[in-house]
């Protein structure tokens, strides 16, 4: 009898106790779950590197399609000054100079592994997140524009006036050097570049996107199969964007 | 004998030539926040001419202030007394030089406001970043100088403090060709060849501010300089402009024996339009050959001065040429082919300087000079030569 007692003593006693200890920890177990969960941030992780590969042979010269995608999306256009006008991307019209064949392919931030804009910049903002994404920090980028003196490739844009027309998820300032971000954005949404978007959407199907590091993914099947390209291949940036057909 | 530099019976005019190089500098603020307010819009810069007169004018004044470091280093480093009676004029222009070419740099930035990002959020592993300790350092370790100079209970570590300026100011001038150096994305840049290029520059455009500078001094307090030492310094001035033109010969040469670099040379050196023509005309005849020849023919002090003075416009020929020329040539993506786009490619860049940029510059210029005719007013900078004599 006195047993049975002790026992739902003891029972009571634990059952508190661990009460209790549910109550002191759980809220701390759950934080460390939410600090788990997949929040925003964690798709730049370096399992992924994002990448192009373009088919200059199925890019039409005169076709602006993913130019004109990419200004509607990261909202800028022209304002009548071409010189000072961002670009952040561009269609190259290309002829062989001793056999006179004749490409047309779109240039951009080649979202290189080894990128020299980062290198040069003085205080950090320009910076290549984990999946290889090579952006801008608006917050602390001062203008020096080293970095547009830095890149191989002109895809780098200062901002030369104030604008008052931009898309919400891409804030651009006066003052401050841009680049193609790969639409940072859509991708953190698992949707495609805006560009390689409309190139589809036109049945060009000239711009592949997908995870360079994925040995599955359509881009890394192609680029194991076919000759592919990196621009300036000889300063060895190792590019996030290939070339098919040049 | 009076040796304050602006002595108190000129009192007026000294007031009214600090008014006018303030004015200068005013409108170079001005243009700066007119450049702040509207965007580079305003200026001749753009995404092809991307560094523009700013530079040009920051460049000279930052590499001239270590070069102008000099004459106090041969006289504490190397112990010659004619150069040690003017190291205390050399530090403060030294000083004041960094100072102007600093303010012209920061004032040009995209964001000016944001000086503060710029000081404490520092990538190490940018040439750019590391200029920053190197500026800092320099105007400590100069200041110091200055001290152990000018303070006669400090005479004792003048020598050591020296040596480290002189160290420290070769490694300054080292980080500012190194800017260049690194570049590997463009032609006109990319070589090691620049820092010590920039070091024999910077000998040459400091010594002829020095020149200039120590005459307008001499002539406010109706001295003369001895015609030794003027002789001494006009020899060592020819030295470093023989020196400039080698390491400019070197450059190009080095340049067209590269095939892949012929096509550059050739925009620089035969049909770039302006920029052969400042080659030619302004960097290599006017900035070189000329004052070469008048150095080594001067008779009077007067033809030093004309000498120095070209020399400065020839520097200032030189750096148009490298930073301005070495964008307005295309980056060559695809070797072999002609490429053409609505960004310009494959095509020279034009640049026209607007005012704005003029200003922003003179007003660097005119901030140096401010701080050195204030120094020099209220401390005692003017050569003594009563307490180094030349024969020493």
């Amino acid at each position: 009898m006195s047993n049975d007692v002790d026992n739902s003593r003891r029972k009571f006693i634990a059952a508190g106790v661990a009460g209790t200890a549910g109550l002191v920890l759980a809220p701390g177990v759950t934080l460390l779950d939410m600090a788990n969960a997949r929040p925003a941030g964690e798709a730049a992780s370096s399992t992924k590197r994002w990448g192009m590969l373009i088919d200059s042979t199925k890019c039409a010269t005169g076709c602006t399609d993913c130019v004109s995608a990419c200004g509607k999306e990261n909202g800028f256009g022209s304002t009548g000054h071409p010189e000072t006008d961002a670009q952040w991307i561009r269609k190259i019209e290309l002829k062989e100079v001793k056999s006179g064949k004749s490409h047309s392919l779109p240039m951009m931030c080649q979202h290189c592994a080894e990128p020299p804009c980062v290198d040069v910049c003085p205080t950090g903002a320009s910076f290549k997140r984990a999946d290889g994404i090579v952006l801008v920090d608006r917050h602390i980028c001062i203008g020096c524009r080293y970095c547009m003196m830095a890149c191989p490739y002109k895809a780098r844009s200062f901002v030369h006036e104030e604008h008052d027309d931009q898309n919400p998820d891409v804030p651009r300032g006066k003052g401050c050097v841009e680049s193609c971000t790969l639409c940072v954005h859509r991708i953190d949404k698992d949707l495609q570049p805006a560009c390689v978007e409309a190139c589809s959407a036109g049945n060009h199907g000239a711009m592949l996107f997908g995870d360079l590091n994925d040995a599955n993914s359509e881009i890394s099947k192609r680029i194991a199969t076919y000759a592919t390209t990196q621009v300036r291949a000889d300063l060895a940036l190792n590019t996030g964007v290939r070339y098919q057909g040049i | 004998m009076n040796n304050d530099v602006f002595s108190k019976n000129k009192d007026g005019a000294f007031y009214f030539v600090l008014g006018v190089i303030g004015l200068v500098m005013l409108a170079g603020l001005g243009a700066a926040y007119y450049m702040e307010h509207y965007g580079h819009v305003v200026t001749g810069m753009t995404n092809q001419i991307v560094w523009g007169l700013p530079h040009v004018f920051a460049i000279f004044l930052i590499v001239a202030a270590s070069g102008v470091l000099n004459v106090a280093s041969i006289g504490s480093v190397f112990g010659k007394p004619v150069y040690k009676a003017r190291a205390p004029l050399s530090g403060l222009l030294a000083i004041a030089m960094l100072a102007g070419g600093l303010m012209v740099l920061m004032l040009d930035l995209g964001r000016s406001d944001r000086l503060i990002i710029a000081m404490t959020y520092l990538n190490l592993k940018s040439v750019f970043a590391l200029n920053v300790f190197l500026y800092t350092i320099f105007f400590t370790v100069v200041a110091l100088y200055l001290w152990t100079m000018m303070d006669r209970k400090m005479h004792g570590y003048s020598k050591y403090v020296g040596f480290a300026a002189f160290i420290w100011r070769l490694a300054l001038t080292t980080g500012t060709g190194a800017i260049f150096g690194f570049l590997v994305a463009r032609q006109a840049y990319g070589t090691a060849l620049l820092a010590p290029m920039f070091i024999i520059m910077s000998f040459s455009f400091g010594l002829a501010v020095f020149m200039i500078v120590q005459a307008v001094m001499y002539r406010w307090n109706d001295r003369v300089l001895d015609e030794a030492i003027l002789h001494r310094l006009k020899n060592l001035l020819a030295v470093f402009v023989a020196a400039v033109l080698y390491f400019t010969a070197v450059y190009h040469m080095t340049n067209l024996y590269f095939a892949k670099q012929t096509d550059f040379e050739r925009f620089i050196l035969l049909d770039g339009g302006i920029y052969t023509t400042l080659f030619w005309v302004g960097q290599v005849l006017i900035g070189g050959v000329l004052p070469l020849f008048l150095l080594f023919t001067a008779k009077k002090s007067g033809t030093v001065l004309v000498a120095s003075a070209l020399i400065i416009l020839g520097g200032f020929f030189q750096l148009y040429v490298f930073l301005i020329g070495g964008q307005a040539f295309p980056l060559n993506l695809f070797p072999g082919m002609e490429a053409s786009s609505s960004f310009f490619d494959g095509r020279i860049h034009p640049y026209s300087p607007s005012l704005p940029e003029f200003l922003l510059g003179m007003g660097g210029i005119a901030a140096a000079a401010l701080i050195t005719a204030i120094a020099a007013k209220v401390l005692h900078f003017m050569p003594d030569d009563k307490h180094h004599p030349v024969s020493q």
